[in-house]
């Protein structure tokens, strides 16, 4: 069977989040206890986690973790690294033994920061340094694989059921004031770490359900702009489309839901004058990026966790909460575990996204 | 000459018993190929002046007329074909080009059909048109490559030109009126406003009646300038420079003088009688950056209100073509095939020059992207768009929309008997004798024409959601929902596409 990133890979999932809007931090036992509950949406070809917070003392530094299916993969990034970062931190990312999981690569962390000489020489800001650097690594060097690059978050996965990953990762050991978690039910794969979710580039990290209809239309226009998306999966997709849309372009996370989830015609046309004409502007002018078929994203970011549903709702979201603290699942039971009782229940309607930010003046 | 005689290919069946002589058939046929035997009371026909355009046959109360392909033959030869050995002979006797018209009919690989269409089973639901929003919705025009934000930091929401809004992403392609009748372009033109899409004037200039359906109307500008003036320029949505045509790709066009009669004459702005001849190349254009200074004059002459099209035949090196074009300063391409029609070509140039536009889109779309410029420019294709299946595989290959001709022509009942050069159209469509336009009345016209992109779009909107697409710009591009069938590696590779079963 044909490793991801030779198949188009379409599945069906589980997701779950929480963020706390104080800025608390906790571990990550609520965000497994959660995402157990959807154990039978998934089937144990992929589960992970990605916790935002957790590294304060390396907050000004990009946080890779890397798979490597050799020890020499590691050696070549590494000294693909040691060319261009300063690296203030690296070591291999505990893990404890878990008798379901099996197969596991080499998985190391490393703290960096772009060499300023040669971020100046290549004209790059440093987002987009390291977005080239990850590429890279991902496309060229032959077993190895980033699958996470933010400051102050992290993502860790694995082929697994997600409450296996979580406890071998001991992520009750790690303390954020957002998780969000993903169980994966691919249809068709070979069970790579890799193809596992969260999807992350730079800080923003995607768990999503869903299988999308208007995949290649996206990838063919996303992949102009300097993206490759060799995973050939939804997820990866959707992760540069907001990648490009707000980093790149500008567009606020709200202008960028506008995009992906446009609202139909009809609604559009409904509006007053000045919001038609941007809802017009933006459904026209990124038209390739509109994501067709059914989905439920959520998409976290520094400071931030947005969720958002196809135009139609065809899979489920449930939103619960509780003073500072916002739950979102595929499946209220997987809330009410952990928090049974709820202020306010409700499912957002599809194509609306539903942003939560840390409250003002909360740092991280 | 003994030589030059041909046995006519199609032979006019008329069955005795069932003949009324009411002589329909011999009034409705402009190429007189029926008469009646006053002696005989008997309706007999000249076979050898048929073109097989079916008048007769549908107008024949009693059912008593068909045409059949003759089964005269010349001694069987699969290289020297009866229609080589004839075509030679007709040239041997007269010295000339051959003539013909409408798409090239040779047997060459059709992709349409070699292309299979997805759906959703299981993990993704199909959606059901009747119940959910299916839009098919379309603008063409530059995309912006960066947003831009006013002082306050609210977005800055207008184009640099604006955008062709459809409804559905089909236009009518350029027949000028001329080539085509009155009739036809009234049809035409209210057809498109009543669908709220496009037709296109073709390089002939806009009869003064047709400025209504301003706003739904694209002009030509083409080699010959016919009709070009400040008040055509302004009266449209957008202007059209016409470099090439799929049927003769690398030649012009050659109205005959016959057909440049009263108001056509007016409309092209050219003396009755003279020969319309549109040269080979613009001659202000020898080059792309000649191109480049068309494009900014005409956008110069209308303040920027209008987009502008280039038109090019589908040819060798189409990808390279449209790379500079979409440099260009052009809001959009338009391709056309091979297969595409026309009024009248030299047979030769019809059936040997140019590409199938199933190909060229491909390698069009995929260049525009591999430079990162595909949101320069919208890209419509024609040349032969039979049915709706082939407009969602164009898209799915990457077109924003596409442009028919021949299937429009069709809807107002051509019947592709490829004459139109003799501007005898029985059928009041392809030619000016008054009394042969007549028979074309454009409140059926019209009617038959949104009747068929109705049925089209219902179609479209069915295939869709069988694939879980909601939105026509969620098809564009969208290769994965393709599948090739009985086609190589290099064919494939070419449209950018797997092979079914894969």
């Amino acid at each position: 069977m044909r490793l991801e990133g030779f198949e188009h890979i379409p599945s069906g999932c589980a997701i779950s989040g929480i963020f706390s809007k104080a800025g608390n931090r906790f571990n990550g036992e609520d965000i497994i206890k959660s995402i157990a509950v959807m154990h039978d949406r998934s089937n144990g070809l992929g589960g992970g986690f990605a916790a935002y917070g957790i590294y304060p003392q390396y907050k000004d530094f990009y946080a890779f973790h890397i798979f490597y299916d050799s020890v020499t993969a590691k050696e070549e990034t590494e000294n693909y690294i040691n060319s261009m970062y300063e690296v203030v931190s690296m070591e291999k990312i505990p893990t404890r033994k878990v008798k379901a999981i099996t197969d596991e690569p080499i998985i190391w962390r490393y703290f960096v920061k772009p060499m300023a000489v040669i971020e100046a020489e290549k004209q790059l800001d440093e987002d987009e340094f390291v977005v080239r650097s990850v590429m890279y690594v991902n496309s060229e060097i032959d077993g190895a694989y980033i699958f996470s690059s933010g400051k102050n978050m992290g993502v860790f996965k694995a082929v697994g059921f997600p409450e296996d990953v979580g406890v071998y990762y001991k992520l009750e050991d790690y303390e954020a004031y957002c998780w969000t978690a993903h169980g994966r039910y691919p249809t068709n794969t070979p069970g790579w770490w890799g193809g596992a979710h969260p999807f992350a580039m730079l800080d923003n990290s995607v768990v999503h359900n869903g299988e999308i209809s208007s995949y290649d239309a996206n990838r063919r226009y996303i992949e102009m702009f300097g993206y490759k998306c060799s995973l050939l999966t939804d997820t990866e997709a959707i992760t540069y489309i907001i990648d490009y849309l707000v980093r790149k372009q500008g567009l606020t996370h709200e202008e960028a839901a506008q995009v992906i989830a446009a609202p139909f015609w009809e609604t559009i046309d409904s509006k007053e004058p000045e919001e038609r004409e941007k809802l017009t502007y933006l459904r026209n002018s990124f038209a390739s990026l509109l994501v067709t078929g059914p989905f439920s994203i959520l998409l976290g970011f520094t400071g931030g966790l947005m969720a958002l549903n196809d135009r139609l709702k065809l899979r489920s979201m449930v939103i619960g909460e509780k003073q500072d603290k916002v739950y979102i699942a595929s499946e209220e039971d997987s809330i009410r575990i952990i928090e049974p009782n709820l202020e306010r229940v409700y499912s957002p309607k599809g194509g609306e996204a539903v942003i939560v930010r840390l409250n003002e003046g909360v740092e991280v | 000459m003994p030589i030059d005689f041909l046995y006519p290919n199609y032979e006019v069946v008329r069955d005795q018993s069932r003949c009324i002589t009411c002589r329909v058939c011999e009034r409705q046929c402009a190429n007189n190929v029926h008469h009646l035997d006053k002696e005989l009371n008997t309706m007999f026909s000249d076979e050898s002046k048929c073109v097989n355009c079916h008048r007769c046959v549908s107008l024949c109360p009693t059912r008593a007329l068909k045409i059949v392909k003759t089964d005269h033959t010349f001694k069987e030869n699969a290289n020297w074909t009866g229609e080589a050995i004839a075509d030679v002979y007709r040239q041997a006797g007269t010295g000339g080009v051959l003539l013909a018209s409408m798409g090239n009919p040779k047997p060459y690989p059709i992709y349409w059909d070699k292309m299979l269409i997805n759906a959703s089973q299981v993990t993704n639901p199909s959606i059901d048109p009747l119940r959910e929003p299916m839009e098919t919705k379309t603008f063409l025009g530059q995309k912006p490559s960066k947003i831009e934000r006013d002082e306050n930091g609210k977005l800055i929401t207008k184009y640099k030109t604006p955008q062709l809004e459809l409804s559905v992403p089909i236009m009518f392609s350029a027949m000028s009126y001329g080539s085509i009748s009155y009739n036809a372009h009234e049809s035409l033109a209210r057809a498109a406003s009543e669908l709220k899409t496009f037709y296109n004037t073709g390089e002939g200039g806009l009869h003064k009646d047709f400025y209504r359906y301003g706003k739904n109307t694209i002009v030509q500008v083409a080699s010959g300038r016919f009709g070009v003036h400040k008040g055509f320029l302004e009266s449209c949505a957008a202007i059209e420079i016409k470099i090439g045509q799929g049927a003769k790709p690398g030649i012009g066009g050659h109205l005959p003088g016959t057909k440049i009669v009263g108001d056509i004459s007016k409309t092209r702005m050219i003396p009755v009688g003279t020969d319309a001849i549109s040269p080979a190349p613009h001659h202000d254009i020898y080059s792309i950056e000649d191109l480049r200074q068309l494009v900014f004059s005409l956008k110069e002459a209308t303040e920027y209100k209008k987009p502008v099209i280039v038109k090019i035949a589908a040819v060798h090196n189409v990808a390279a073509i449209a790379s500079g074009i979409a440099r260009s300063g052009a809001d959009i391409i338009a391709i056309d095939g091979y297969r595409g029609g026309t009024g009248a070509a030299p047979t030769r140039i019809r059936d040997n020059v140019g590409i199938p536009i199933e190909l060229a889109l491909a390698s069009v779309d995929k260049r525009l992207r591999d430079e990162g410029i595909r949101g320069n420019v919208s890209v419509v294709i024609g040349g032969s768009i039979r049915n709706s299946a082939d407009i969602v595989k164009a898209i799915a290959l990457g077109a924003d929309a596409v442009y028919i001709g021949t299937s429009a022509l069709l809807a107002l009942g051509c019947h592709l008997c490829r004459s139109c050069q003799s501007g005898k159209c029985n059928w009041g469509i392809a030619t000016q004798r008054p009394e042969l336009v007549r028979r074309l009345n454009p409140e059926i016209g019209y009617k038959r024409l949104v009747n068929l992109v109705t049925a089209w779009e219902h179609e479209i909107k069915e295939m869709m959601g069988g694939m879980g697409i909601n939105s026509i710009e969620a098809l564009r591009g969208n290769r994965l929902m393709l599948r090739g069938i009985g086609l190589n590696e290099k064919e494939l590779s070419i449209l950018g596409i797997k092979h079914a079963g894969e």
